[in-house]
């Protein structure tokens, strides 16, 4: 079965269940995601998706919202740009976007100002290197849920990270705060492998940055590893 | 930590242990009854009781204001700064009592006695300043006169009808002298589907903020498949300037129990819960009392039995979706809907909920039949409404009215000293009303031709002396406190929209506050995840509208 929408004045036509953005996608159009990955469970979180819906009062995101027969869908008007433009500045002044090179791009898509809100609370956080695997820095982290979700029933079950706090104070966190190597984590990386931005990275490339140089970092690895098997 | 005592934990949660995950918040609540607070040890004692990740309990203990991870004074003074409280002197109160002690909001004092802490609306606001002092409502609170009310607190109920409020003003009112659940007899000699019938034909709409038709609600559950069906009762009032569930149930118990028990018989269900705020402590004795009641008569059983669950500070538990998460032991996140709950509520099976108001309106449709009630009120907007008026009028309280009295009516029987300066209408979800709006009916019609929500029933009055960027500073607070941070419009918006509240407050805006706020206003409202988001710029963006002048910089 196949549906017929008009998107943005142009007749499409998609298989049923899918998705706007998946209808957008196939069709040589593009919609902006940041929370979506194919991987995880999509929450819808992010909004930089919405899109103008015909007959909704408000802004839908696409990443979810299935395609209907008859849809009269406007992905870029002047409501749709004024939100996405809205989420992207107030991104910009909330968190560290230095580590995140396609919002930075889709900033400059949509005109949005890094300096749009002027004495605005960070959302600050030390950086966390309390393991052998991946360093944490939230200072960089946008709040998409892939780690957690790939941490718990998305995939690994493991169930090592949640959130703290709540509202804007959110952080993904530990129970009580532990170190990485005192929980249930497996360091199976997959929460570095979705991490769209810095906020989760590989050791090695961390201390890469900051400007060891590889054969430094075996060195330090083969020195670990001959302390174990004392 | 060696000097925790694990022993005592597990008598206190045993009954939980069954419940899984489900069993999260009675299991912390009932912990930090014994510690109080939330040690880790204990929080992983209830984790691995449960079965659930330490993870997640650590999550679910950060996401809820009333529980604790750090040690908190043996009594804890939380002290209402939201409008209603903020017009009658909370934020001196609040200083008296920090100077007093010593110490700042949110800080308890060296040795552990008191805990002083600034709350969102307490539900107290007819009867402001107010506090909650552990589990006791402090009210009145008059600091030249040195004088308050402790304990429960008082109902005061008025207006041009007594139907809904029929029993209430006088205390509880028990089973005996509620009498029996007559509306519910009636319901069991009819088809589920007829009873559907006439909440249908009554025209009852949705008392809790949506304005949702109820029976459409529960034919669609009805139809529903399912194994399990659940009625919820949302007893989470928290709109800032909403009391009127607290006396509903404080009262009359009885009357939101034979509601659901009518609701339950329509659909088939044969679980209840009661979501009960948890700023509403002094409310759940009286609730487990009229169940015991209610089982002995036999209304309550095997066939359908209602459990009551304690929230634990978050608004955003009112939202029909997070109220279903809390009950499933979880942050209170609010779903993407579509599914809606008549198919996928709560435990993901067809759940009815309905606000208590719209409750006890059931056994009052049973009682006089759909076309007995549809006398009261107008065509479109049919039957009594409860009315929460707080603010500036000589007698603030709970009004109950026909549909279709005027905002003057009402404020005349609430005694308006003069004309006000603004009217919040629908509380801090709500809009602003002025002194213009007075002849506006009130009805569902006629509010939204105003462009004005009924919300939750508050009419909170400000009159001419009222500086409004205070209201709106307050505002910004609740929604920057109580946004679940889930997506992105609202976590970020509340806290910018605060942020530029702030300096409206003190007259230090930066240019181009104006439309950072408006950005920011519009794009929560039209791109937010759920009601609380879409509604959190209502009120500011009607103050933009109504008083621009208020938000003009260079001072
Ligand atoms: C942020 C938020 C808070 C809410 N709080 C409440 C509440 O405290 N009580 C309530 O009955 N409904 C509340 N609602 C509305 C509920 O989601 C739901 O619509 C209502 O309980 C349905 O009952 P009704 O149809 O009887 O009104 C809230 C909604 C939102 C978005
Ligand atoms: S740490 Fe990375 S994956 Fe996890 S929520 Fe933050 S940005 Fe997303
Ligand atoms: S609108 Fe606010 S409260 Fe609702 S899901 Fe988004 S962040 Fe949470
Ligand atoms: S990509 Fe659709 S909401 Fe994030
Ligand atoms: S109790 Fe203070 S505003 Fe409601």
């Amino acid at each position: 079965m196949t549906s017929k929408l008009l998107m943005d004045d142009k007749e499409i036509s998609v298989e049923q269940g899918q998705t706007l953005l998946e209808a957008a996608r196939e069709n040589g159009m593009d919609i902006p995601t940041i929370c979506f990955h194919e991987a995880t469970t999509s929450n819808a979180l992010c909004r930089i998706c919405v899109v103008e819906v015909e007959g909704m009062r408000l802004l839908q995101p696409a990443c979810i919202v299935q395609a209907a027969d008859g849809m009269k869908v406007q992905t870029k008007s002047e409501r749709v740009v004024r939100a996405r433009r809205t989420i992207l500045e107030m991104l910009a002044a909330t968190m560290d976007l230095s580590d995140a090179p396609e919002i930075l791009t889709l900033m400059d898509e949509y005109g949005a100002r890094v300096d749009r809100f002027p004495e605005a609370e960070r959302r600050e956080s030390a950086l966390k290197d309390d393991n052998p695997m991946y360093v944490r820095d939230y200072s960089k982290c946008l709040l998409c849920w892939r780690c957690v979700q790939v941490c718990a029933d998305d995939a690994q079950y493991t169930f090592a990270i949640n959130f703290s706090g709540r509202g804007y104070e959110t952080q993904i966190g530990t129970f009580f705060d532990r170190a990485i190597p005192e929980t249930t984590c497996v360091l199976c990386g997959q929460c570095v492998g979705v991490c769209p931005t810095g906020a989760l990275k590989p050791k090695r490339e961390y201390l890469l940055e900051q400007g060891m140089s590889p054969q430094e970092i075996s060195v330090m690895n083969t020195g670990r590893k001959r302390r174990k098997q004392k | 930590m060696s000097d925790i005592d694990l022993t005592r934990l597990h008598p206190a949660i045993e009954a939980y242990i069954p419940l899984g995950r489900s069993g999260l918040l009675p299991a912390l609540h009932a912990a930090q009854r014994i510690y109080g607070w939330l040690p880790q040890e204990v929080a992983a004692e209830v984790a691995r009781s449960l079965e659930v990740p330490l993870a997640d309990v650590h999550g679910v203990i950060e996401f809820y204001s009333l529980f604790y991870n750090e040690p908190v004074g043996r009594r804890i003074i939380r002290v209402c700064t939201d409008p209603a409280c903020g017009l009658k002197g909370a934020d001196d109160i609040l200083r008296h009592l920090c100077e007093h002690h010593g110490i700042e909001a949110g800080q308890s004092t060296p040795d552990l006695s008191l805990t002083i802490e600034r709350s969102p609306c307490l539900g107290l606001c007819e009867q402001a300043p107010a506090a909650l002092v552990d589990d006791k409502a402090e009210t009145n609170i008059d600091l030249d006169a040195g004088s308050y009310e402790l304990g429960r607190p008082r109902s005061i109920v008025g207006g041009s009808l007594r139907l809904l409020t029929e029993h209430c003003g006088n205390g509880t009112t028990s089973l005996a002298k509620y009498g029996e659940y007559i509306a519910l007899k009636k319901a069991l000699t009819m088809k589920p589907e007829d009873v559907i019938a006439e909440v249908k034909s009554a025209g009852l709409v949705g008392r809790g903020g949506a304005a949702f038709p109820t029976g459409v609600k529960w034919e669609g559950a009805a139809k529903a498949d399912g194994d399990q069906k659940y009625i919820v009762c949302n007893a989470d009032e928290s709109e800032p300037g909403t009391f009127k569930d607290r006396i509903l149930l404080l009262d009359d118990p009885h009357r939101t129990i034979e509601g659901m028990c009518i609701a339950a018989h329509a659909i088939g269900a044969t679980k209840g819960y009661i979501y009960l705020r948890g700023e509403y402590p002094y409310i759940l004795p009286v609730l487990e009392n009229a169940l015991t009641e209610a089982r002995a008569a036999g209304y309550l059983g095997e066939h359908f039995d209602i459990e009551v669950r304690l929230g634990a500070g978050a608004y955003i538990c009112g939202e029909e979706t997070a109220l279903f998460e809390s009950i499933e032991g979880k942050r209170g996140f609010p779903r993407v809907k579509p599914p809606f709950p008549t198919t996928h509520g709560l435990f993901g099976q067809p759940t009815i909920i309905n606000n208590v108001e719209t409750l006890c309106n059931v056994p009052l449709i049973l009682h006089e039949g759909a076309a007995g009630y549809r006398k009261i009120g107008t065509e479109k907007s049919p039957g009594p409404k409860l009315f929460c008026v707080s603010g500036d009028v000589a007698q603030p309280g709970l009004y109950e009215v026909p549909f279709g009295v005027t905002l003057r009516d009402l404020l005349d029987m609430a005694g308006l000293h003069s004309a006000p300066q603004a009217v919040l209408f629908g509380g801090a979800a709500g809009a602003f009303a002025t002194f213009e709006h007075l002849d506006v009916r009130l009805t569902f019609e006629d509010l939204r031709a105003a462009g004005l929500p009924l919300g939750s029933g508050v009419v909170m009055v400000f009159d001419e002396s009222r500086d409004l960027r205070d209201v709106l500073k307050r505002l910004g607070h609740f929604f920057a406190h109580e946004s679940c941070g889930k997506c992105y419009p609202c976590q970020m918006g509340t806290q910018r929209q605060m942020e530029i509240l702030d300096r409206v407050a003190v007259g230090k805006t930066l240019a181009g506050d104006l439309e950072r706020l408006q950005d920011v206003g519009w794009t929560m409202t039209d791109a937010s995840l759920c009601g609380l988001g879409q509604t959190a710029a209502g009120a500011v963006l009607s103050a933009v509208k109504l008083w621009p002048g208020l938000f003009d910089s260079g001072r």
